[in-house]
């Protein structure tokens, strides 16, 4: 019992989530197989699938790390970047790729060299908004829906910054 | 000129930032690739009642917590328009679909902060059926 718990102690919450996904698979090993045959499947599918955008991740992590200190960080998505920096984490959000959770280290790194909330949730917010997509949205929805709800994605994008910041600034 | 040591620090933090990602990321993956494989296709459209305003809350949360490829919101939605379902729902479930995540909350909060995530996921959840409301009364 004290050996299983130091263990526990010892994962820290990235391995514990990693396990509790397992633990999943686990359960459900017990009642259906199958099922769980299908979900690995997919599984390696979606692996497939989400290795450009991590590979794209990385170049882009690695090059900010040599060229973005937190003083530029600071300047132009920092405080004082202003409107700067409203456009600049909208149209990276428009121009980002691949699934959400893909950005998260690359945002927690730059919001370590001083990024404001504001920006990392316009950033998220704006990637609504997809250029590649955009002939099959415009397919099932048609074009005037497709130009509509994108531009209100763009201009609320900024909003749902500012909101994001007044809660996580908020006691 | 670049320093050589300066490339191999960068290298290096960038590895330990991925390293440290890559647990989190692999849950998501495990715990997505399993509910699209347990849940068929045709479940989703059984939660629509028909009152636009419900519906738009119902696309929205069913948005937030089934994710894959934006393209599969789109084939989707398109389906429950075809069904007779509310474009403000339908409108609400692609946005909800692509900027809420109920699966991939426990990886932002560990790597943007616990009361980031809850506050961001809880605007941009409402935020979609705002949206929706207003794209259909602009069109």
């Amino acid at each position: 019992m004290i050996a299983a718990k130091t263990i526990l102690a010892k994962l820290s919450d990235k391995w514990m989530f990693l396990a509790l996904a397992a633990a999943v698979y686990l359960s459900v090993l017990i009642f259906n197989a199958g099922l769980v045959d299908v979900a690995i499947l997919r599984f390696a599918q979606l692996c497939i699938k989400i290795m450009p955008a991590f590979v794209l991740v990385f170049i882009l992590m690695f090059v900010c790390n040599i060229f973005l200190d937190s003083p530029k960080i600071m300047r132009f998505l920092g405080k004082e970047s202003g409107a700067k920096g409203w456009w600049l984490s909208i149209v990276a959000g428009v121009l980002s790729s691949g699934p959400i959770y893909m950005w998260y280290p690359m945002l927690a790194d730059l919001k370590e060299k001083g990024m404001k909330d504001r920006f990392i949730a316009a950033f998220l917010y704006s990637r609504a908004v997809k250029i590649p997509l955009l002939p099959v949205m415009i397919y099932y929805f048609g074009l005037p829906f497709a130009v509509v709800i994108n531009l209100c994605v763009i201009i609320f994008s900024p909003i749902n910054g500012w909101l994001v910041e007044k809660i996580t600034k908020s006691r | 000129m670049l320093k050589k040591i300066e490339i191999k620090k960068s290298l290096a933090k960038t590895l330990r930032a991925f390293g440290q990602f890559l647990p989190v990321v692999s849950g998501v993956l495990l715990l997505l690739a399993m509910i699209d494989a347990a849940v068929p296709k045709s479940f989703y459209s059984q939660f629509f009642s028909g009152d636009k305003l419900i519906d738009s809350i119902v696309g929205a949360a069913l948005g937030s917590v089934f994710a894959g490829s934006p393209v599969a919101s789109y084939v989707l939605g398109g389906g429950f328009l075809a069904q007779g379902v509310s474009l403000i729902a339908v409108a609400a479930f692609i946005l909800a679909w692509v900027t809420v995540g109920i699966v991939q909350l426990p990886a932002e909060s560990m790597m943007l902060g616990k009361k980031f995530a809850l506050a961001r996921n809880t605007v941009s959840f409402l935020m979609s059926i705002i949206i929706a409301i207003l794209t259909v009364l602009i069109l």
